[in-house]
C-alpha cells in the first residue's frame, strides 16, 4: 500500500477566517490523506516547525486578511533554510490576481482563489505529493 | 392565523386539486427536482396553504407592528416613518485613508458610519507589534491610539453621527478611544450614539478574533453594559451577531439559534452582576446576515424578534417593552460573493438586501461586488450604497409595513425556524450552557459540518452557484485594485513612536497600573480605568498587554 500523503493545513498570521481551511482539511482527509490542522494564528516559524516535526509532504496555507504577500513567501524561505524545501507549499484565500504570479515566483506552487472546486485542490495535492515522491 | 371557518371544506378542495389539476400537471411536466431545499438545505414543500397555519393564533404569533411579539416589526410605521440606516462598513490603511472614505460615503448619502478595523487592531496589537507584520490596514483601518481615533473622525461630528465599531475582544479600549475623542471635542458622552460589536461569544464560535478566555471576556463585556447604562446611555454596548456565525458556514437556523443563545447568555451575566434587566436590555442590539434564500432570510428576522421578545418578557422578566425589542443591523452575505464574473455580485447583493428590508432590519450594509478580491474600491462601494437607495426609493418595498406578513410560506418558515432554534437551545443547555458548548467545540463543530455540507453540495452540483459551477465563462475578471500605501504604514509607525516619546511617562505608568489593579479585582469596573489609560495616551496594545497578563489568552479546541 502506498504511503498516505501527509498535509499540514495552517492559518498564518492573525486572520481568523477559518471556514475555507477547515473545508479543505476535511476534503483532503476524505480523499484519504493524513491531515494536520494547526489552527489559527500561526507564525511562519510555527508552521515550518510543525511541518518538519510532522514530516509532511505539503503545506496548505489559507489567508483572507490580505497579509499573504508577507506570510506565504516567508514560509517557503524558512523551509529552504531548514533544508525542507522539498515540501510543497500551496496557498488559498482572498488573493488579488496580480499577486498570484508574484507568489508563484516566490515558490508557492499554486494559489487557489474563491470558487475553486474542491476536486481541483485535492488532485493538485495528490499530484504534487506524487511528483515529490519520485 | 385564525382558522378559516370552512377549513374542512377547504381541505377537501385542496385534496381534490391534488387528485386532479396537480396530478395532471405533474404527469405532463414532472418537477425539476425530486426535492426542493433552501440555501440552508431545509426542505420546501410544493405549496403552502391556510392548512399550514391551522390552529395558530394570529395575535399570539404575529400581533401588530411595534407590539409584542414584534414579529411584524419593531415600530408601528416601520420604514414609512424612517428608512433603515444605510451604514456602510468601511476601513483600510491608516486613519487618514479611512477618514477620506467616510467623507466620500457621507457625501454619497450614507446615513451612519461603521468602522472596519485591521487584524492587529482586532487582536489588540499596535501597528508596530511583531504580530502585526504584513497585516497593517489590509482588511480594515489601524487604530492604535486616541490620536488615530481623532484622525479617523476629523471633520465628522461625533455628536451628530451614529457610529458602529466592529470590534470585539478589545472593544472596551476602542470605545474608550472614541469617548476620549468626543470628550476632547467637547461633546458630552450622553449625546453619543453608536454601537460597539463587543460580542465575544460569537468570536469563540465563528469569527475567531478573541484575546482572553471566555469568563474574563464576559466580565469585561458586563463592565461595558454597566458603564454604558450609567454614562453613555444612548450607546448600544453590544451587537449580538449572527452574521459571522453564518459566514463561517452555519445554516439560517443555526445562525438564529446560536445568536439568540448568546444573547440570553449576556443577559444572564448582566443579571448575575446585579444589573436590573430593564437597565441594560434596551441597549442590547443585534446583527444578522442576509443570505441568498429570500424567504428563509425574511423568516429568520421575524422569528428572531418573536423569540427574543418572549424570552425577555417571560424568562428574564423584563418589564419595559423596549427591553423586549430585537433591533438589528443586517449585512448581505460576504461569503456568497464570487470571484468569477464579479459584476453579478451586485445582483446577489440586491436580493439579499431586499431580504433584510422585508425582514425589517434597522440598518443595513450592502457588500461591494469586488470583495472576493479585496477591500472594495470607491466605485464598487458607491454601487453597493446605490443598491440600498434604489430599494428604498424606487422599489416600493418600504411603502407598507411587513408586506409579506400572512404569506402561508413565510409564516410556516418563521415557525419552523423558531422551532429549530428552541431545539438548539435545549442541546446547548444539555452541554451546560453556551460557554461549556464552546469549550467542548459543539457549536464550532455544528458550524463546520454545515460549511462542509454546503461545499459538497456545490461540488456535486446539487446546488447551483451562477458563474462558479454553472453558467461559467472563461474571462479574466476586471477589478480595479485597491492597495494600502507604504506611506500610510510609515506615517502610522512614526505617529506611534512620537506618542511613546512625548507622553507624560509617570501619568501613563500610573494609569496602566490602576488598570491592572482593576482587572485583578472582579468587583471593580474596568471601563473608567481603561478610559484613564487612553487619556494618558496608552496605546491599544499597551492596554491589552496589561489585560493579557492578568487574564491570560484563550486557546481554542482544534477541530475541522
Amino acid at each position: 500500500m502506498p504511503k498516505k500523503i501527509r498535509v499540514l493545513v495552517a492559518k498564518p498570521g492573525l486572520d481568523g477566517h477559518d471556514r475555507g481551511a477547515k473545508v479543505i482539511a476535511r476534503a483532503l482527509r476524505d480523499a484519504g490523506m493524513e491531515v494536520i490542522y494547526t489552527g489559527l494564528r500561526q507564525t511562519p516559524e510555527d508552521i515550518v516547525e510543525a511541518a518538519i516535526q510532522e514530516d509532511v509532504d505539503a503545506i496548505g496555507l489559507s489567508c483572507l486578511s490580505g497579509a499573504h504577500m508577507t506570510l506565504f513567501p516567508e514560509v517557503v524561505k524558512l523551509l529552504k533554510k531548514r533544508k525542507a524545501g522539498d515540501i510543497v507549499v500551496v496557498g488559498g484565500g482572498i488573493i488579488p490576481e496580480e499577486d498570484i504570479s508574484k507568489l508563484k515566483k516566490a515558490g508557492i506552487k499554486n494559489v487557489f482563489g474563491p470558487g475553486t472546486p474542491l476536486h481541483d485542490i485535492v488532485s493538485f495535492f495528490q499530484k504534487s505529493a506524487q511528483a515529490k515522491g519520485e | 392565523m385564525s382558522e378559516p371557518e370552512d377549513s374542512a371544506e377547504y381541505e377537501a378542495r385542496l385534496r381534490k386539486w391534488e387528485a386532479t389539476s396537480l396530478k395532471d400537471a405533474l404527469k405532463a411536466l414532472p418537477e425539476r427536482r425530486k426535492e426542493f431545499v433552501t440555501t440552508s438545505s431545509r426542505p420546501v414543500k410544493r405549496l403552502y396553504t391556510p392548512l399550514d397555519l391551522r390552529g395558530k393564533s394570529h395575535d399570539e404569533r404575529l400581533g401588530n407592528p411595534g407590539e409584542f411579539p414584534f414579529t411584524r416589526g419593531v415600530h408601528p410605521t416601520m420604514y414609512r416613518g424612517r428608512l433603515w440606516t444605510m451604514r456602510m462598513f468601511a476601513g483600510y490603511g491608516s486613519a487618514d485613508d479611512t477618514n477620506r472614505r467616510f467623507k466620500y460615503l457621507i457625501a454619497h448619502g450614507e446615513t451612519g458610519l461603521s468602522v472596519a478595523f485591521d487584524m492587529p487592531t482586532l487582536y489588540g496589537y499596535d501597528t508596530d507589534a511583531p504580530e502585526a507584520k504584513g497585516e497593517f490596514g489590509t482588511c480594515g483601518v489601524a487604530v492604535s491610539s486616541l490620536e488615530d481615533m481623532e484622525i479617523l473622525f476629523r471633520d465628522i461630528d461625533p455628536g451628530q453621527v451614529s457610529t458602529s465599531m466592529t470590534i470585539n475582544a478589545p472593544a472596551d479600549v476602542t470605545w474608550a478611544m472614541y469617548l476620549g475623542m468626543a470628550e476632547r471635542r467637547g461633546v458630552p458622552l450622553t449625546q453619543l450614539r453608536g454601537t460597539i460589536q463587543n460580542d465575544i461569544l460569537k468570536e469563540y464560535e465563528a469569527q475567531k478574533e478573541w484575546i482572553y478566555p471566555p469568563e474574563a471576556s464576559m466580565r469585561l463585556v458586563v463592565d461595558t453594559f454597566q458603564f454604558g447604562a450609567k454614562s453613555v446611555p444612548q450607546w448600544n454596548t453590544i451587537s449580538i451577531s449572527g452574521y459571522h456565525i453564518r459566514e463561517a458556514g452555519a445554516t439560517a437556523g443555526q445562525e438564529l439559534a446560536f445568536t439568540l443563545a448568546n444573547g440570553m447568555e449576556y443577559v444572564r451575566w448582566g443579571m448575575n452582576r446585579g444589573l436590573k434587566v430593564d437597565d441594560f436590555a434596551p441597549r442590547l442590539s443585534f446583527f444578522f446576515n442576509a443570505h441568498n434564500d429570500l424567504f428563509e432570510e425574511i423568516a429568520k428576522y421575524r422569528a428572531a424578534r418573536r423569540i427574543w421578545a418572549r424570552e425577555m418578557r417571560d424568562t428574564f422578566g423584563a418589564k419595559k417593552p423596549r427591553s423586549w425589542l430585537l433591533r438589528t443591523h443586517a449585512q448581505t452575505a460576504g461569503v456568497s460573493l464570487t470571484a468569477q464574473q464579479p459584476e453579478i455580485n451586485i445582483v446577489r447583493t440586491t436580493v439579499q438586501a431586499l431580504a433584510a428590508i422585508l425582514g425589517g432590519a434597522q440598518s443595513l450594509h450592502t457588500n461591494s461586488y469586488d470583495e472576493a478580491y479585496q477591500v472594495p474600491n470607491e466605485k464598487a462601494v458607491r454601487i453597493a450604497l446605490r443598491t440600498q437607495q434604489i430599494l428604498a426609493h424606487e422599489s416600493g418595498v418600504a411603502n407598507t409595513v411587513d408586506p409579506l406578513g400572512g404569506s402561508y410560506y413565510l409564516e410556516a418558515l418563521t415557525d419552523e425556524l423558531e422551532e429549530e432554534a428552541y431545539r438548539y437551545f435545549d442541546r446547548i443547555q444539555e452541554f451546560g450552557g453556551v460557554i461549556a458548548s464552546i469549550r467542548k467545540g459543539f457549536i464550532q463543530q455544528e458550524i463546520a459540518n454545515s460549511a462542509y455540507r454546503y461545499q459538497r453540495e456545490i461540488e456535486v452540483k446539487e446546488r447551483t452557484i451562477v458563474g462558479v459551477n454553472d453558467f461559467v465563462v472563461d474571462e479574466q475578471p476586471e477589478v480595479e485594485p485597491l492597495r494600502v500605501s507604504e506611506a500610510s504604514l510609515r506615517g502610522q509607525l512614526e505617529r506611534l513612536k512620537r506618542i511613546r516619546r512625548s507622553r507624560d511617562k509617570t501619568k501613563w505608568e500610573r494609569a496602566l497600573d490602576a488598570l491592572r489593579k482593576a482587572c485583578e479585582d472582579e468587583d471593580t469596573n474596568t471601563m473608567p480605568r481603561i478610559l484613564d489609560a487612553v487619556r494618558a495616551r496608552a496605546t491599544l496594545g499597551e492596554v491589552c498587554d496589561v489585560m493579557r497578563r492578568v487574564f491570560g489568552v484563550w486557546e481554542e479546541p482544534l477541530l475541522y
